[in-house]
């Protein structure tokens, strides 16, 4: 077991200031409003959750998080930056400081497991030790899997596998998007300590869930804050949950 | 140049991130191939026209015939009488009146080997050899007609202009028919390249998600078809000169058809076909490419 799988993981730029912050914000699709007037601050080393019903627009905000979506209208900068000021060359630098991983976990389905979990080291031309490498999907519990084909893993493999992904760069954020949707129990809560791990290393965390418990037991352990996507618009969930 | 030596250096990584199979692998080398193939034999009919526009030229551009028709007690006098013009008209290297014997073989294939040419009204020929510089026609015309007005002075201009200007037009359709080639092969390649852009668009998402700039996504890309048309392209050069080497040897009459091929270092310029199809793989995928990217979100 890895007795401390985050410690070369805790590299990364120090963050001054404000890591994501939304100024009056709002998003449309298809012709309707999904988001609306949403203003937030991240801050260096803050956990946050999200929740909100389906279709809310959690993933979407996610989205706006990384600049894979533009907002239609108001500000949203990363990294003290302006989103629309991010030249294409700017937009994937800047991910490069983002860990993310995907409520569908897309990979590169001919490609072997450790390849694709080392893909942000690869396109940033930076190297790894293979023992790291091997260490990290231990810790994930895929090290038995590392030369097996994403499409061969269940559901809860491909999530951990994007998890493993998401981390392997030591990113200054780190958002998720229904991270433990399809894993038991014990993996769920491996992985929140991992988070909380990272974020008590300075890792900023947002977390898009349904998962109340995973709320509930993280509350126990971190000071997270609970933002609720109600109405098209983000409320601070107070001591309800 | 320094982005196609980038391109050539291996990047194992780079290279692994797009699939290597699906059906623009073989599309963009057969393409290239049957391309080439073809761009083979264009090279061969404008190189061919090339040389049949020379021959022709060469063959009568240097000379002339003074053609003389007059009563047979004056033949002689004015066959004299042109040939002393002749040898004091500048730009005239020979003349010289051919023989009887001459005259029957060029009459041969027409009338026979027994043609009674004493008995025939036979114009008598005087074959004209110039310098580079050449004579001035018009006042050898002049002159001629004022000292020997049976005299005709034929410069073969009327033979050589049309068969010169044929060959020009073939030669002209050679190298369009090469520029439509390679048109159409960066044409096929472009849409081959759109084709597994559109087809790997997953592989464009995942790749951007974890930071990949759209030049290390474009790059893999372009390496990989850039390849596959250089060896699709090598081997419909390789055909293609087989091709061309089956074709009937030139025969001593120089027919056209049968002179269509590469002479002496000529076999060489195939060659360099594989590496303009990959130079133009390379741009029209880059383009492509980089025209996709910015398309996708």
């Amino acid at each position: 077991m890895w007795q401390n799988p985050l410690q070369c993981r805790a590299r990364g730029a120090r963050v001054d200031g404000t890591v994501i912050a939304f100024d009056n914000v709002a998003y449309s699709y298809g012709g309707g409003e999904l988001l609306s007037e949403v203003s937030l601050r991240l801050a260096p080393g803050s956990f946050h959750f999200l929740t909100g019903p389906s279709g809310a627009g959690k993933s979407t905000l996610l989205k706006l998080c990384y600049a894979e979506l533009l907002p239609t209208t108001g500000a949203i900068t990363i990294f003290d930056r302006d989103v629309r000021a991010l030249k294409r060359d700017d937009v994937a630098m800047t991910r490069r400081r983002i860990g993310m991983v995907q409520q569908d976990c897309q990979f590169l389905d001919h490609l072997p497991l450790v390849t694709n979990v080392t893909l942000p080291l690869t396109v940033a031309g930076r190297e790894t030790s293979a023992q790291d490498v091997t260490d990290l999907l231990s810790w994930v519990g895929l090290a038995q899997l590392a030369d097996a084909l994403p499409p061969s893993l269940s559901g809860g493999e491909r999530q951990r596998a994007a998890v493993a992904r998401a981390i392997i760069m030591g990113p200054d954020v780190i958002l998720a998007d229904e991270p433990t949707g399809n894993l038991d129990w014990e993996m769920s809560q491996r992985l929140l300590a991992l988070l909380i791990e990272l974020n008590r290393m300075g890792k900023t965390i947002l977390i898009a869930t349904h998962d109340l418990n995973l709320i509930r037991t993280a509350k126990a352990q971190v000071a997270a804050r609970v933002l609720r996507i109600k109405n098209r618009r983000v409320q601070l969930a107070g001591a309800d949950l | 140049m320094r982005l196609f030596t980038d391109l050539l250096r291996t990047d194992r990584h780079a290279d692994r991130v797009v699939p290597t199979t699906g059906h623009t692998a073989w599309l963009t080398s057969f393409t290239a191939g049957a391309m080439t193939f073809l761009a083979v034999f264009a090279l061969a009919l404008t190189l061919a026209s090339g040389r049949l526009a020379d021959r022709w030229s060469n063959a009568l551009a240097r000379t002339a015939t003074i053609r003389i028709s007059a009563p047979a007690d004056q033949l002689a006098v004015q066959t004299k009488a042109v040939l002393d013009l002749l040898s004091q008209t500048p730009g005239v290297t020979a003349a010289r009146a051919l023989s009887d014997d001459e005259q029957r073989k060029l009459l041969e294939p027409w009338f026979g080997p027994d043609l009674p040419i004493d008995a025939l009204p036979v114009p008598r020929l005087i074959e004209i050899t110039e310098n580079s510089t050449g004579y001035d026609g018009e006042g050898l015309r002049q002159r001629l007609a004022a000292e020997a007005p049976g005299a005709l002075l034929d410069d073969h201009t009327r033979w050589r202009k049309p068969l010169a200007v044929a060959a020009e037009r073939l030669r002209l359709l050679g190298f369009l028919s090469t520029g439509l080639i390679t048109a159409a092969m960066a044409a096929m390649i472009t849409l081959a390249a759109g084709s597994a852009l559109s087809a790997n668009a997953q592989v464009i998402r995942v790749l951007r998600m974890v930071g990949a700039r759209d030049a290390y996504i474009a790059r893999a890309f372009v390496r990989r078809f850039t390849l596959r048309t250089l060896a699709g392209s090598a081997v419909g050069a390789v055909l293609g000169l087989i091709g061309v080497a089956l074709l009937p040897s030139a025969d001593a009459a120089g027919g056209f058809l049968t002179g269509l091929g590469f002479t002496g270092t000529g076999w060489l310029l195939p060659f360099i076909l594989p590496p303009i199809a990959a130079v133009i793989a390379f741009a029209a995928t880059r383009a492509a490419a980089f025209r996709k990217l910015r398309e996708l979100p």
